[in-house]
């Protein structure tokens, strides 16, 4: 099944859609579409991860990214996310920056 | 702009290439592709094998054109990889002849010696399949990271104070109370514990990628599978442990080790790494073929003239650190360690091997070492040795240093250690022991900061251990307890091992809280060993190499059930960053910057300034004395009497200027509550010319206005 990644701009809010596996083969393409949105007031980047399956190395670098590019004092919402992409953000210690959440 | 080079020029199967560039070795994340690169320089051909990750058939083979050589080093630039998913490796063709020392064997998968990550031991403990030919897999890593502004800690080598620990056994135990014991990321949230400790630096016993698979028995006494515990036999020297990340399973060990070190750094504590390069763990002459064996054996290891391999390090082979290209992947590793992960500072395993020639024999300036003295990257890094190996080159003292390395001082253990348990000849000896050891490390050359001053380590019995028993037990390890130290000068107190007797009870605790407060009023550096602070048993083994178990396995209720001996240890190093009197001056004369003339270091016994060196003398009181940095136009005073007899002895105290008077700081004698007071709460001596010194004690007093 092929991973789908889709990104909508809300007003002040970027919010993130990924379905499959968030990995090296689409991190770049969504780092390449957050370019788009730099210096544009985003305030908020909402991933939702209710169908993201796995997230890799590459993935939490888009995060990172995110975090990074998209405005100093962006805030990073990951919306349910399944219990393995949790367990990665946790052990990784990615946590300690994003804000997890059931709803958005 | 775009670069030119970015394209591929040709075509191999499936497969667009181009000439890689041959440095950096390894595998390098390049636009559009994968950099290869790898040395030999007796292969004469190599191919780069691809597997999809765990896989046990490649999914391609692509031989090095020869055109892409360049001297001895075969590269290959490969596009559109999958990267997260691969895992590769190398084979090699070239002369298989024993004498002439190549083992070249070109159906062998060989592990890149540049690998960044490894799979194959993805897990801690998950056997794996012996039958697949693949079983130490190169990964290629992404070496960004969100350093948020982290570098390396710097903290003065003489404010240091080092707490050795294992990643696994500091949190593997339940009653760690961690998310994922035994891993980084559980390391990660013992930080708070260890600040509240006190310590500054944390040195991790070997985390490069070791097989614990590596000679792995059941156990004599439990029938439990015994493993390659401590790990100090290397298989990749540029990859972390993965079975000891919590993300090993998704191959993400790169960055929890870095996010570990970054939050340790953020809480003040540096972080250290044990490194083993003395050997490899491809073994003797009947080990596997992992990957030097295969790529380039007459380079790598150290062999006789006749092929077999020297065996300085007791591990059967040893790495042949002084020919010029394996000094250069030491040092490519350990800058890579220091750039890329911001370690603070390297402790090398038998480290005088790192000094040895071509041919084993010792050499007055080893290259190698004094690279590492000079190089710029590793300018501000710590340097310790280990100054020993199992070929019986012991240069603590003597160790080639260029004013930068520092060594493991083990004349400060033996010597803490007899004193401690009594042994007679030990007073004078503890004066230069207490000094930073002048007599190994001329303090106008190296001064104390060379002196790494323990009385445990990994090696040996635990600190409670010491107390506890006067013979090694370690039949648990299955070699018939001919394995381990028989030289330990310990002493079991009265009874070997556990005991109900209270009185025995109190008398090691006091033994231990002895032994904490010798080692950190020392000038040098302090190294505790992890659990000693609270009273860790390792049930009288002395070797636990193989334990990976509840030997091993720190046992953290034991901090509340030994609270009295945590707290002393916190009040002491807690004493030590207070006082930089007792860190590492250059005491050359002795003299400090006193107000009233007195010296900055004196030794004293019943009576003041009459210090007894006799053999049979068991008491050293010791005086320090400075200019003090917190009161204006004042003096310090620390005094610390030692009585290591077992009886009672009277202490004539030395006289302190007019408005001056004794505190006291320690009792060890005193039970919990009354053992020892915080800095800001010491208890004025109600009788102020002498204080009666307990057996087997030690009293700590400060002189103050």
């Amino acid at each position: 099944m092929e991973s789908i990644v889709t990104v909508v701009k809300e007003e002040d809010i970027l919010k993130v859609n990924i379905k499959g596996k968030l990995d090296a083969v689409k991190a770049p393409e969504l780092m390449d579409e957050f370019k788009k949105y730099m210096n544009q007031g985003i305030g908020k980047i909402v991933f939702y991860g209710e169908n993201m399956e796995y997230m890799s190395s590459a993935g939490l670098r888009t995060l990172i990214f995110a975090k990074q590019k998209l405005g100093s004092n962006v805030e990073v919402y990951l919306i349910k996310p399944q219990e393995a992409v949790l367990e990665v953000i946790n052990m990784s210690g990615l946590d300690s920056f994003l804000k997890i959440a059931d709803t958005f | 702009m775009y670069r030119v080079d970015t394209y591929p020029t040709d075509r191999y199967g499936d497969f667009d290439l181009r000439p890689g560039k041959p440095i950096p070795f390894g595998a390098t994340i390049v636009p559009g592709g994968v950099n290869f690169s790898v040395y030999s320089m007796y292969a004469t051909t190599c191919e780069l094998v691809l597997f999809n990750k765990r896989e046990r058939e490649p999914f391609a083979v692509i031989p090095f054109p020869e055109a892409y050589r360049i001297g001895n080093v075969f590269t290959i630039v490969v596009f559109d990889l999958e990267f997260e998913n691969i895992e590769y490796a190398f084979r090699m063709d070239g002369p298989n002849d024993f004498q002439m020392g190549h083992w070249f064997n070109k159906d062998k998968y060989l592990l890149d010696p540049y690998a960044k990550a490894m799979g194959g031991r993805d897990i801690w403990g998950v056997t794996p399949d012996w039958n697949d030919p693949f079983q130490y897999r190169s990964k290629i890593v992404q070496d960004d990271f969100d350093w948020q502004g982290d570098k390396p800690l710097e903290i003065p080598m003489r404010d240091l104070i080092i707490y050795e620990t294992h990643v696994r056994g500091f949190t593997k135990h339940e009653s760690s109370n961690t998310k994922y014991p035994g891993t980084f990321a559980a390391a990660r949230e013992k930080i708070p514990y260890l600040k509240s400790l006190g310590i500054n630096c944390l040195e991790l016993m070997p985390i490069y990628e070791f097989d614990e698979f590596e000679n792995a028995k059941p156990s004599p006494v439990t029938g439990q599978q015994l493993l390659n515990y401590w790990g100090y036999s290397t298989v990749g020297f540029f990859a972390p442990k993965s079975g000891y990340a919590a993300t090993g399973k998704y191959g993400m060990q790169v960055d929890e080790v870095k996010t570990l070190v970054k939050e340790l750094h953020q809480n003040g504590i540096e972080v250290m790494l044990d490194v083993v390069f003395n050997h490899t763990a491809e073994g003797n002459e009947r080990g596997p073929y992992i990957s030097f064996r295969g790529i380039d054996n007459k380079t790598y290891y150290m062999l006789t003239p006749e092929g077999y391999y020297y065996n300085f390090s007791g591990c059967g082979n040893t790495l042949n650190c002084n020919n010029p290209v394996v000094r250069n992947m030491i040092l490519d590793c350990l800058r890579y360690w220091a750039s890329e992960y911001h370690i603070d500072g390297f402790r090398f395993d038998l480290a005088t091997i790192l000094g040895r020639n071509q041919d084993g024999s010792p050499m007055h300036n080893p290259p190698l070492l004094e690279t590492l003295a000079f190089d710029p990257v590793l300018g501000k890094v710590k340097l310790i040795a280990e100054a020993w190996d199992a070929g019986g080159l012991y240069q603590v003292g003597s160790f080639p240093s260029w004013g930068r390395w520092a060594e493991w001082n083990g004349k400060y253990r033996d010597t803490l250690r007899k004193f401690i348990k009594g042994e007679p000849n030990q007073t004078l000896a503890m004066t230069r022991r207490l000094e930073g050891s002048p007599d190994l490390y001329d303090v106008k050359y190296r001064g104390a900061s060379a002196s790494i001053n323990f009385v445990t380590c990994h090696d040996g019995f635990t600190l409670m251990d010491m107390v506890s028993y006067d013979h090694k037990h370690n039949d648990a390890n299955g070699e018939g307890n001919n394995d381990g130290s028989d030289d330990n000068d310990s002493w079991n107190c009265g009874c070997e091992g556990e005991t109900e007797d209270e009185g025995i009870k109190f008398l090691r605790k006091k033994q231990i809280k002895n032994a904490m407060s010798m080692l950190l009023i020392s000038q040098g550096v302090p190294m505790i060993l992890s659990g000693d602070e609270f009273g860790n048993t390792q049930y009288g083994n002395n070797n636990t190499y193989c334990q990976d178990n509840e030997i091993t396995w720190l046992h953290w209720k034991q901090p509340e059930e030994n609270k009295d001996l945590l707290n002393y240890v916190k009040h002491m190093i807690e004493l030590r960053k207070r006082c930089n009197f007792i860190k590492s001056k250059q005491i050359s004369d002795l003299c400090g910057d006193s107000i009233y003339g007195y010296p900055l270091i004196s030794y004293h016994g019943v009576k003041p300034w009459e210090a007894d060196f006799s053999a049979e003398s068991r008491l050293l009181g010791v005086l320090y004395c400075d200019k003090s940095e917190i009161l204006e136009n004042q003096d310090e005073f620390l005094y610390v009497a030692m009585n290591m007899k077992w009886e009672s002895q009277y202490v004539e105290l030395p006289s302190l200027p007019e408005g001056y008077d004794w505190y006291i700081f320690a009792n060890t004698d005193m039970a919990y509550g009354e053992d020892i007071w915080d800095l800001e709460d010491v208890k004025r001596l109600s009788y102020q010319p002498g204080i009666n010194v307990s057996a087997r004690s030690v009293i700590i007093l400060i002189g103050k206005p």
